[in-house]
Parts: structure tokens; sequence; C-alpha cells
């Protein structure tokens, strides 16, 4: 193809680059995976075709939630390849440059951040957690009503019922945080998403937790007992991973 | 295609949360960097009445 376009997964370790892991790993659209290396630092990446991953083709194609979907799961295996055996830095979806002197450009700039994201994440595995509230079947308490004419009656019932939905509101909010508490006190570091639109994710419950938790990889057995038997009559918990360590290989300052 | 499940059991929307850096924002934007100069910004409000069209057709 006419001058390829270089696509990149993720950054990891000079280790990396010696050896064969991902050779049958499938990339985005098909194309193999290989590597660019600059000092201690291995770039993962693909060539790909600047009719389909150039600026304007991207574009559309990023607003097509099946081209989104399957460029993501690809995106996904090759992170959780290269996370297998090595400590990795997965790169944002769709982060691409002109050419391998473009990829070792931005290994040599970033190097020492690279290099301390990856010493952050190594041995460690990160983890999500959402929380739900759980249904809430209102009863309405039957008390011995005062000397109240209909309305007045029934507006005391509908404050009544206000109440009670405020107070199960907070106790919902309070328990998120007593698990998110407790979940952090088990990981080495947390981070908290924004709810998931339920329109995306078709869940019915109110999402009160939406966190991802590194955990060191002998303390995750721990960490997931600890969900599984979250017991809160509030929220219920869902866990989700293990996962490469999205959440915590950014280039900012931690 | 449903956009909850996959075959592997594997939420696409926990994966765009991770893949796209800090979450799914409604009125987020996604930048792409095209030797690292940032070349294009799209509004996820496309994606999000994309998803929900295509979540209507199922």
């Amino acid at each position: 193809m006419a001058d390829a376009l270089v696509y990149v997964y993720a950054v990891s370790v000079a280790e990396l680059a010696g050896t064969d892991e991902l050779s049958a790993v499938p990339g985005v659209d098909g194309a193999p995976v290989r590597v660019v290396a600059d000092g201690r630092l291995t770039a993962v990446v693909s060539s790909v075709d600047p009719g389909r991953f150039g600026e304007e083709a991207l574009r559309r194609n990023l607003e097509d939630l099946r081209w989104l979907e399957n460029a993501a799961r690809a995106h996904h295996g090759v992170v959780q390849a290269v996370g297998r055996h090595h400590p990795v830095a997965p790169v944002r979806l769709a982060t691409i440059y002109v050419d391998d002197d473009g990829v070792r450009a931005l290994l040599a700039a970033h190097a020492q951040r690279f290099e301390a994201a990856l010493e952050r994440v190594r041995g460690r595995v990160e983890w999500g957690v959402k929380g739900f509230a759980v249904a809430r079947h209102d009863e309405e308490q039957q008390e011995p009503a005062p000397d109240l004419g209909p309305g007045a009656a029934y507006l005391m019932r509908k404050r009544a019922a206000g109440d009670r939905a405020r107070l199960h509101h907070r106790l919902v909010r309070d328990a998120a945080e007593d698990a998110h508490r407790a979940l952090t006190a088990l990981a080495v570091a947390s981070r908290r998403y924004p709810p998931q639109d339920p329109r995306l994710t078709g869940h019915r419950d109110e999402m009160v937790l939406n966190a991802a938790y590194l955990v060191e990889e002998s303390a995750s057995r721990q960490f997931r007992d600890a969900v599984e038997r979250w017991d809160a009559a509030e929220v219920r918990l869902q866990l989700t991973g293990p996962w490469a360590p999205y959440s915590f290989a950014g280039l900012e300052d931690q | 295609m449903t956009l909850a499940h996959a075959d592997d059991g594997l939420y696409l929307v926990d994966l765009l949360d991770r893949l796209l850096a800090g979450g799914v924002v409604l009125t987020g934007d996604v930048t792409i960097s095209l030797a690292g100069v940032d070349l294009v910004r799209i509004s996820l409000r496309a994606l999000i009445s994309s998803v929900s069209a295509l979540m209507e057709e199922t």
C-alpha cells in the first residue's frame, strides 16, 4: 500500500522486542502486529492503509459503530497479549503516526515518563468495579393520620414518600462510597469514571459507582473475593477484569 | 449485534471507557494524533446518537 501509516497499540519494555509473542495476534483490520524499539522501550504497532486510517477515513470510521467495535476489540487483544508477560502502557484508540520515525520520536520524547508508567504498573493488574443501586420497593407506612382533610393528607403522604426516596438515595450513595473506600484500601491506586450512559449499556438500575483499581497480582484473589462477597442492602457490585492497566499507565504525573 | 454483550462477554462500553482514555463522556471529544499533532476532533455525540439508533433497531 502507498505510504502506510503506523497504528500504535501500546508501549512496553525493551524485552518485548526480542520475543515472538505477538506474531500470531491479529491487529486492527487484520494487520500483522510488529514492534518499533527505541532505547529501553518498545512500541507495539501495525502498518495500516491510509485509505482507512487517514484523517478523513478515520473520522468516518470512528462514527461507524461496527468499525469502532472491531477496532476496539483488536486493539484490546493486542494490549492484553502484551500485558500477559510484560508491563504495558496501553495507548488511546486510533493513535496513528506517519511512519516508524514518528513512533521512535514519540518514545524518545517521553522516555522517562513511559518508563515511570511501566514501573508503576509492573506486577499489577487492573480490576473494574461497577456499583448499581438495588431497586427499592417503596412501602408506605401506615401511620395514624392526624385530623386532616383529604387534600392535606395526600400532600403529607407525597412528602413522606419523597423523604423516603431521598433517604434511600443518600443510603445508596453512602454505600457506594463505603465500597469504593474498602476496595481502594486493597489496591495500589484507584480511579473513578463517570457512570455509564444507560442508553449504551441497557442497565435498568442506576449506576452509582464506576471505578478501576490497580491491584498487586499477589493481592488479586483477595480483591476479587472482597467484591464477590460484598454484602450491602443498597448497592450491588459487579466485577470486570483482569484488565491491562488502561487506567493507570498515563504519562501525567500521578 | 447488541452493544452490551459480545461472544466473549466483554462489554464494549467498558472497553471504550478505557480505550478512549477517561470514559465515554456525553459531550466529550476524541482526539486523533497524526504525527504527534492533534488533527481531528470527533464529537462523541455522533457516536451516542448512532448507538441509540442502533439499539432502537434491535
